[in-house]
């Protein structure tokens, strides 16, 4: 041994400076080593998904753009001017996709709901919008105004229900379901959480029925045999049965996402609470359902994509949804044959659709993520 | 032993409490005077936090009285929440509701409890902050402060709704060492304001500094009290002299 090693320059003790990290680990340089090309293995996977996925792409271009056909009458006409997709189809059917049979006439009306379902979404999903506290007004007047507008009465045509269809269709019950369901999940799962028996038994039934049961038997239940437990002459609008049936069906769900994010909240919060002399509905509408709901937030969104995909079901008791309608087209001898197509088509609409939810429930979480060390 | 002639604030009589089958609490009789302050401690599982939760009926007492400024604790709701509002308690783990800022932490019972307007109860919150010595942290979330920041808010909050008498339920026990001081100094400045207070604590150096009386708890009883210089310099009973030759012989 030669003595204590030395270093070419020393610091006194609590001096030393903090130095750059070493090159090639920051930035894009170090996150391209890291993610793409840490090792063999991850060298020749990253070249071999890249070059499937040119491959890939550019396949999809050609059928997707390049060859594909907008203008055409029929199926043959798209063969003969193109090797790809014929949207023609989706084109000249654009429409009934969007509306179902809703009058011509009257589709201002849908269309002015679907703007105004903007402006009235607005102040519930984003707490900075301005003069949110006047909109709320009129987000809770929404419902009924779309009802309105897109049923008709008090000056207003009315259009029956079973004219409705397509993508107008999905929205009604999708966001009815949606917007229906989270209050009275939030309802089940207080109530299953009932100190009082009667209560938590009524709960704990209805949703475990309804988590127990599939939707299309419940969607069944709604089209035949509602009519045999209602008294002889009532007739109730199958659509309104539809909705009545989805929202239910969510709810159970939505209870038990919640239930386990309430199952979450320490025991410490509720005694802080009491010992502020919070009384019990306080403490759940100020302590503990914010933090259980968000806390759920992953959970409630994803039954609400479900149930939005769910919609599809009622097809099955001949609603025209936008698959309903997608089958209705192929069925057209000019057009069979092009189901991929159609339902790409409708694929795009939902995930536009769900894509958009789940993006907003990462934004959401991010808002109400109150647990980080500021600078 | 509170002095005579002072106001009794709280007068707990043959006080019996059971956790299932096991007697946790057994013949608690307790007198504390207005302004007195209290220092309980004794070994893990003797019961002293279970008594200053039975103050403000977090835990509920089986047997016995317990009387809060001339309000008998029982099962009427409007009583417990009158004692409630009176009674401050601070947690070993602060509790503080992470969803809401500090301020917000510090205004929510007296707006929803105490029907105070807004802008009352937030002058008011940040007269407490600025006097728990952090009124910049008023914007924040909890989970951005450290932990003896956090104590420091729950203490404002409780005194927000201006308690007559204020329960210290291990405050320091999850505190790194550095922050404990910052928060005794709080309590210390609190206890020389004359709050009432019952601090369930190890912390003898704070004991012997504010205490009028220091409890000594074991087994669900109350083993001996009495004035801290008395209590530590010529303990009674053989457990007493045990445990604080085990606390305080480091």
């Amino acid at each position: 041994m030669t003595g204590p090693v030395t270093t070419p320059r020393s610091y006194p003790p609590g001096q030393y400076p903090n130095l750059p990290p070493p090159r090639g680990t920051t930035g894009l340089s170090g996150w391209l080593r890291a993610n793409l090309f840490s090792s063999t293995a991850n060298t020749i996977l990253t070249l071999v998904f890249t070059g499937l996925l040119v491959e890939f792409l550019m396949a999809a271009v050609d059928w997707f753009f390049l060859g594909s056909v907008i203008d055409a009458r029929s199926r043959v006409e798209c063969r003969q001017t193109g090797s790809g997709a014929c949207w023609a189809v989706i084109a000249i059917r654009v429409e009934q996709f969007t509306y179902g049979f809703y009058p011509l006439a009257e589709r201002w009306r849908p269309n002015f709901a679907f703007v105004l379902l903007f402006v009235a979404l607005a102040p519930v999903l984003f707490d900075r919008t301005p003069y949110r506290r006047q909109m709320m007004i009129f987000s809770l007047a929404y419902p009924f105004i779309a009802a309105w507008l897109i049923h008709g009465g008090l000056g207003l045509k009315i259009v029956d229900t079973h004219l409705y269809g397509g993508f107008l269709l999905t929205l009604i019950v999708g966001v009815t379901g949606i917007v229906a369901s989270l209050p009275l999940g939030i309802g089940l799962a207080l109530g299953r959480q009932s100190r009082l028996l009667s209560i938590r038994l009524i709960c704990i039934c209805f949703i475990e029925f309804m988590r127990g049961v599939p939707l299309i038997a419940l969607l069944f239940v709604a089209s035949t045999m509602l009519n045999y437990f209602l008294p002889p002459g009532t007739s109730f609008n199958l659509l309104v049965r539809v909705l009545i049936m989805v929202t239910l069906f969510a709810s159970a769900y939505v209870a038990e996402v919640l239930r386990g994010g309430l199952q979450a909240i320490p025991l410490g919060q509720i005694e802080a609470a009491d010992a502020l002399g919070l009384s019990y509905w306080k403490t759940t509408w100020l302590i503990t359902l914010p933090q259980a709901l968000k806390i759920s937030i992953p959970g409630i969104v994803n039954t609400f994509i479900a149930l939005y995909k769910d919609t599809t079901l009622v097809v099955i008791i001949g609603l025209l949804d936008p698959l309903g309608i997608g089958r209705a087209v192929l069925a057209d001898a000019k057009w069979t044959g092009l189901s991929t197509e159609i339902y790409l088509f409708c694929a795009l609409f939902f995930f536009v659709s769900c894509f958009a939810m789940s993006r907003y429930s990462l934004w959401l979480e991010k808002r109400l993520n109150t647990n980080y060390l500021s600078e | 032993m509170p002095p005579d002639n002072a106001d009794i604030m709280i007068n707990i009589t043959a006080m019996h409490k059971w956790f299932g089958a096991f007697h946790v609490l057994k013949d608690i009789n307790l007198e504390v005077a207005e302004r007195e302050r209290i220092v309980i401690c004794g070994p893990s599982g003797s019961g002293k936090s279970t008594l200053i939760r039975c103050i403000n009926r977090l835990e509920v007492h089986q047997r016995g009285t317990i009387v809060v400024d001339g309000t008998a604790l029982s099962g009427n709701l409007k009583n417990v929440e009158q004692i409630r509002s009176e009674v401050g308690i601070v947690f070993q783990h602060f509790n503080l509701f992470p969803h809401l800022t500090v301020l917000e932490n510090c205004t929510l019972a007296p707006i929803w409890v105490r029907k105070t307007p807004k802008k009352e109860a937030e002058a008011l919150a940040r007269d407490y902050l600025e006097r728990v010595q952090i009124p910049e942290q008023a914007d924040k979330f909890p989970g951005q402060l450290s932990g003896g920041q956090q104590q420091r808010v729950a203490i404002a909050r409780s005194l927000c709704m201006q308690p007559k008498v204020m329960l210290f339920d291990e405050p320091t026990s999850a505190l790194d060492p550095e922050m404990i001081k910052e928060v005794l100094d709080v309590m210390i400045e609190l206890a020389e304001s004359g709050m009432t207070m019952l601090v369930v604590s190890h912390e003898m150096g704070f004991a012997n500094r504010v205490a009028d009386r220091v409890i000594f708890m074991d087994g669900g009883e109350i083993i001996e009290q009495n004035p801290p210089e008395e209590f530590f310099n010529n303990p009674q009973n053989e457990r007493t002299k045990l445990f604080l030759s085990q606390i305080l012989s480091h």
